[in-house]
């Protein structure tokens, strides 16, 4: 299996994998988030806060994801080395822009910026929730008030909000690519379900995208009011 | 229609004596090139005149010059065989060109493609990929009546679609990762479609595959771009095919 | 005469092969191993023996100029392959493809070899599919036939049009097989230059590595000449820039005759020269005259105002349009042979009726079956040969008529073989269009394929036991013996010569003056005077080439320009040769229209009386008069009659 790993399909098969992993995540945590702009009391995006804390299933698929994270991340980079080796003499001229979309060409850098967003997101929300539940706001009931913790950011801050706003857009466009080239890699395609595919993907690239940015939009325009 | 002079064109050109020296950028201008000539015929015309001024002419790989053999190369302007799609270099023309412009003209660009001299690589490496199993295994005579099995019309068609690559590179030149998957993928698709050649397709994916990586090829991103140049319009769903192909190959060892 | 033994077997026709296969030696498996071949050239003639021939046991060097044997020119086959399998129930037959093959090369072919190309040609197309070509089918899922010019009946096996590309994949699929096991040594960008000949036998080669210039020794105990036709003497050809007549050249000096070299294919359906930039010929595929009409202005002013470009075809109405085709040949029409269409062509833009800048164009046009078919029915049935038409001239064939013209295509003439496909030489074999053997003076659409992989694949790897049977204590080939020593010099020597000429002009300078001299002389009509001219003319290009020719760059190195020189120098002397056997043969066959030999009408008059003949040349050395000998035809199965397509 590791022999298998280290061909050039297999590499691609561990991103597939990893990443179409990392999609129905991705899909979880937006329906959730979704909440946030749903229930302006904050009952319902706690309560899910909560369901997602406690859920053993979940508290299962932590590590997991986890996992999943840091295969996609590192692998990606061993991936793109292997690939820039494969041309030791590089053109002069190139227009790749010809033939290819810029997102299918720079998923690295894509990934790179997202992951650079996901540091600051862990440090902003997972970190604070998961290891100093003690310093995050209470409910009139005591509880973990994660929706104020989340909006009181987004409120106090317009730098937050275009930050998350632009990790979500970044991240529509690596899916953009991403989530048909999952499906490609692991043969899930053929001449009729190609078109189907990459549809599919755009479209799930832009509601990942745009669901990830009205959320910072909602608080700093204040229609919460 | 009518076919007009191109005054004056500036030509960037990667010039290197043999595989153990350096190269470098030449630049040379040419004069009164016609629209209706081709782009080797334009290297002729510079050729001609490099040798009356006792310079070694450019070498570049070239033969049918009816965009069939795919011995033609060449990454002009940033794109394998040029401005135009669906053409091999010695079909591009140079209508497709403005006057005074300057035309960079690269050698194919892989691991796997050393250059041998000037814009000449050696391609054998797509030789030794289809030497490791593109092929299948009957021998001449003693094979059965060619209606024998009767083989479904749209796989014969996909089959020929598969077919048609002329083996010159472009998909390895075009793609930023040199990945050799399109030219792979269109030998085990032409094959695998057919039920003479499905009897091994297993085996055939895997070996292929594994002399791929051994030459030194990229791996795919599915950016596209190998479909995009392809002078014969070979998909990418071959590649999807040649993914799955191989994923159960390895799966049922 | 007795030099020349056809060996041809007795007995009736149909029984000649299968009793001839049944008395010539076989090699034991054992031996087989022992014996080394060298197969030069990898197109369908040279890729199906050397795989076949591995496959059999003897171990094989094969060679070839390219990059790959993938890319030899055989790739660049657009129709179809022939083969009497009378899938469609139309009454084919293994002697109704034998007599439309004679009957089209107008008489001029052996009737046993041509018997047997239709008696094999069933088993290609099983061998074929058995690899994997993906020929057309119906929706049944059974092989699809087409129709091709001069035949009654649907025999036509394609693969799009691009059946040479699928047909050279299969054989080249073979060959890496036999690559992979170790069966074939393959020697890409290696271009043979001499062959080696031991006590009068071949055994072996000299060929250049064409990277690195250094000249090697290839011994086996036969040899096998695979390179194809010599149609770019004439500069303007359909062939490859690369297709060359040297090394069947280089056989030739050693003893290897030469049959009818005069005797090319001309095809008409080539897209145009334009101005003198042009290096290559593009041909448009012979199907095209199904749905296409052929047509030129009746009124010369129409005609001038074209050339200049004052008007353009749709300006010139239906009743002043000349269809001379139809007008000449009402039951054939657009569909007369090569031959014929191409001499009519010619007549037209001789008579000052050509339409494009230079006066050497005729349109082909499909507004009318556009009109009776729409232009979906056409796009399906030529789409590709539209679009690649519009890449290179950048007129929409499907709104203005094409312009074509004839070009030189293929080669009829070649080596002599006898009935083993063996040579003058013993242990020298040449196959494919390099031998002469099977297309007369015409070859019919759709048979180049047939006859290079029937050679390569069902004759050639039985006949060649027939000689390697008695050299099994023969061992294996010293390539350090004084014959080596001697050829290799010799080799070394012409390079150098050519090399240190240090001239003024450059290889394309002479070889654009041959061409020239070629085409006006011998070309599409030929006559006595002109071919005195041309070969006096020839000899002046061979004395100016050897003194003034420039070969630049390195000699140890990859020098594209060395090996043009080599190949041009090779058809200077076959350009001569070929005006000679023109010269020779004053009659109108086929491709070779003698003006003296014509009906009152302008058309081809065969002589029967004095040249029923194979002409077989032999060298006689550097720059002197070779020996004609001639190898009677005998016809006992088919009579001889004029062809008419009125």
């Amino acid at each position: 299996m590791s022999k298998f790993l280290m061909t050039s399909i297999g590499r691609k098969f561990l991103m597939s994998i990893t990443g179409l992993f990392l999609v129905m995540f991705i899909g979880v945590h937006l329906t959730i988030n979704l909440l946030l702009i749903v229930d302006n009391s904050g009952e319902l995006f706690n309560q899910g806060a909560e369901f997602m804390a406690t859920n053993p299933l979940i508290k299962i698929m932590e590590p997991i994801l986890g996992l999943g994270f840091m295969i996609h991340i590192f692998w990606s980079f061993f991936l793109e080395y292997k690939n820039w080796k494969a041309r030791p003499v590089k053109y002069a001229a190139k227009n790749m822009g010809a033939s290819s979309s810029w997102a299918s060409r720079n998923m690295l850098v894509l990934g790179a910026l997202v992951l650079v967003f996901l540091v600051m997101h862990i440090i902003d929300f997972f970190w604070v929730i998961k290891f100093n539940p003690h310093t995050m706001p209470k409910t009139a009931e005591g509880l973990e008030d994660t929706y104020t913790l989340v909006a009181s950011l987004f409120k106090e801050s317009i730098v937050y909000g275009l930050f998350y706003i632009l990790g979500g857009v970044l991240l529509g466009i690596h899916l953009s690519h991403g989530f048909w080239s999952a499906f490609q890699t692991l043969g899930l395609n053929n001449k009729n379900w190609l078109k189907r595919l990459q549809f599919v993907g755009k479209l799930y690239a832009i509601v990942i995208a745009v669901g990830f940015s009205i959320i910072p939009l909602y608080f700093m325009l204040g229609l919460y009011k | 229609m009518a076919d007009k002079i191109l005054k004056k064109l500036n030509i960037k050109v990667w010039r290197q004596n043999r595989a153990s020296e350096k190269g470098k950028f030449e630049n040379y201008t040419i004069e009164n090139i016609s629209t209706g000539s081709s782009f080797l015929e334009m290297m002729d015309i510079l050729n001609n005149e490099l040798i009356e001024k006792g310079i070694d002419p450019i070498a570049f790989d070239h033969d049918c010059r009816e965009g069939i053999c795919g011995t033609c190369s060449l990454y002009i302007n940033g794109r394998p065989h040029g401005p135009d799609t669906e053409v091999t270099t010695c079909q591009l023309h140079m209508r497709k060109f403005k006057a005074g412009e300057t035309i960079t003209i690269e050698p194919w660009r892989a691991r796997a493609f050393p250059v041998i001299k000037d814009l000449i690589v050696d391609r054998s490496a797509f030789d030794k990929i289809l030497q490791a199993g593109g092929f299948v295994s009957v021998n001449t005579g003693g094979v059965p009546d060619a209606n024998t099995i009767p083989v479904a019309y749209d796989d014969a068609e996909e089959a020929m679609d598969a077919a048609a690559c002329i083996g010159c590179g472009a998909c390895v030149a075009a793609c930023k990762n040199s990945s050799a998957m399109l030219f792979v993928s269109a030998k085990v698709s032409h094959l695998a479609k057919l039920p003479q050649g499905r009897v091994e397709a297993k085996s055939r994916a895997r070996n292929m595959i594994a002399k791929m990586d051994e030459l030194g090829f990229g791996g795919c991103t599915n950016t596209g771009a190998c479909e995009a140049e392809c002078p014969k319009s070979i998909s990418i769903v071959n590649i999807a095919r040649l993914n799955r192909e191989y994923l159960v190959a390895r799966m049922s060892e | 005469m007795s030099i020349l033994n056809s060996k041809i077997p007795e007995g009736p026709l149909a029984e000649k092969w299968s009793k001839h296969k049944g008395a010539i030696k076989v090699v034991s498996p054992a031996n087989k191993r022992k014996l080394e071949i060298i197969v030069v050239g990898t197109g369908l003639g040279g890729a199906s023996a050397a795989a076949s021939l591995a496959e059999l046991g003897y171990k094989v060097k094969a060679f070839c100029y390219q990059d790959s044997p993938r890319r030899a020119h055989s790739i660049a086959a657009q129709g179809g392959i022939n083969a009497a399998k009378n899938y469609q129930n139309d009454n084919d037959s293994v002697h109704r493809l034998f007599y439309d093959t004679i009957k089209g090369g107008d008489y001029r072919s052996r009737e046993a070899n041509v018997y047997r190309l239709a008696e094999v040609s069933p088993n290609i197309i099983d061998q074929c599919v058995a690899q994997g070509v993906p020929f057309g089918r119906e929706y049944g899922g059974l092989l699809d036939n087409r129709s091709f010019g001069g035949v009654l009946v649907s025999r036509t096996f394609y693969a799009r049009g691009q059946t040479g590309q699928q047909l050279l994949i299969g054989a080249y699929q073979a060959l890496n097989r036999q690559i992979a096991k170790g069966a074939v040594e393959m020697y890409s960008r290696h271009e043979m230059l001499d062959v080696v000949k031991i006590d009068g036998k071949a055994r072996g080669i000299i060929a250049r590595d064409l990277v690195t210039g250094k000249i090697k020794r290839f011994g086996a105990h036969a040899v096998v000449v695979a390179t194809g036709g010599y149609g770019n003497v004439f500069f303007l050809s359909t062939n490859a820039m690369g297709s060359n007549g040297s090394a069947a050249w280089q056989c030739y000096k050693h003893g290897a005759f030469m049959s009818n070299p005069c005797f090319v294919q001309i095809h008409p359906t080539c897209i145009p020269v334009h101005g003198d930039q042009q290096s290559k010929l593009t041909l448009m595929s012979e199907s095209l005259r199904n749905d296409g009409r052929v047509w030129v202005p009746k009124k010369k002013e129409d005609a001038v105002k074209l050339q200049k470009g004052e008007i353009g075809p749709n300006d010139i109405k239906d009743e002043d349009r000349d269809f001379y085709l139809e007008r000449r040949y009402p039951s054939y029409g657009n569909l007369v042979p090569r031959d014929v269409a191409s001499r009519a062509a010619k007549e037209r833009c001789d008579e000052g009726f050509g339409v494009n800048g230079e006066g050497k164009a005729v349109f082909l046009d499909f507004k009318y079956s556009i009109e009776r078919l729409g232009k979906k029915v056409i796009e399906a049935r030529y789409g590709n040969l539209f679009q690649m038409y519009e890449k290179i001239t950048d007129v929409d064939p499907y709104k203005e008529p094409m312009m074509i013209y004839p070009a030189i295509h293929y080669t009829m003439g070649g080596t002599w073989v006898d009935y083993n496909l063996m040579t003058t030489v013993p242990g020298l074999y040449a196959i494919g269009e390099a031998n002469f053997s099977d297309h007369g003076a015409n070859r019919l659409g759709a048979s180049a394929l047939m006859q290079g992989l029937a050679d390569g694949y069902f004759i050639l790897p039985y006949t060649i036991g027939d000689y390697l049977a008695d050299e099994i204590m023969v061992p294996k080939i010293d390539t350090n013996k004084p014959e080596f020593e001697a050829a290799e010099k010799a080799v070394t020597g012409r390079i150098e010569i050519l090399f240190n000429i240090k001239g003024k002009k450059t290889v394309d300078y002479f070889h654009k003056k041959l061409g020239q001299i070629m085409w006006d002389n011998v070309g599409m009509a030929r006559n006595a005077e002109g071919l005195k001219i041309a070969i006096a003319e020839i000899k002046k290009i061979r004395e100016e080439f050897w003194s003034d020719v420039k070969v630049p760059g390195e000699l140890n190195n990859l020098n594209p320009e060395l090996e043009k020189a080599g190949r041009v120098a090779d058809f200077i002397d076959i350009g001569e040769l070929m005006a000679r056997d023109a010269l020779d043969r004053n009659e109108s066959c086929g491709g070779h229209f003698r003006e003296e030999s014509a009906t009152e009408e302008g058309e081809a008059k065969r002589n029967d009386e004095l040249f029923t003949y194979v002409s077989c040349w032999e060298f006689k050395g550097e720059r002197k008069e070779p020996e004609l000998h001639k190898e009677p035809l005998k016809f006992e199965n088919i009579k001889l009659s004029q062809r008419s397509y009125k």
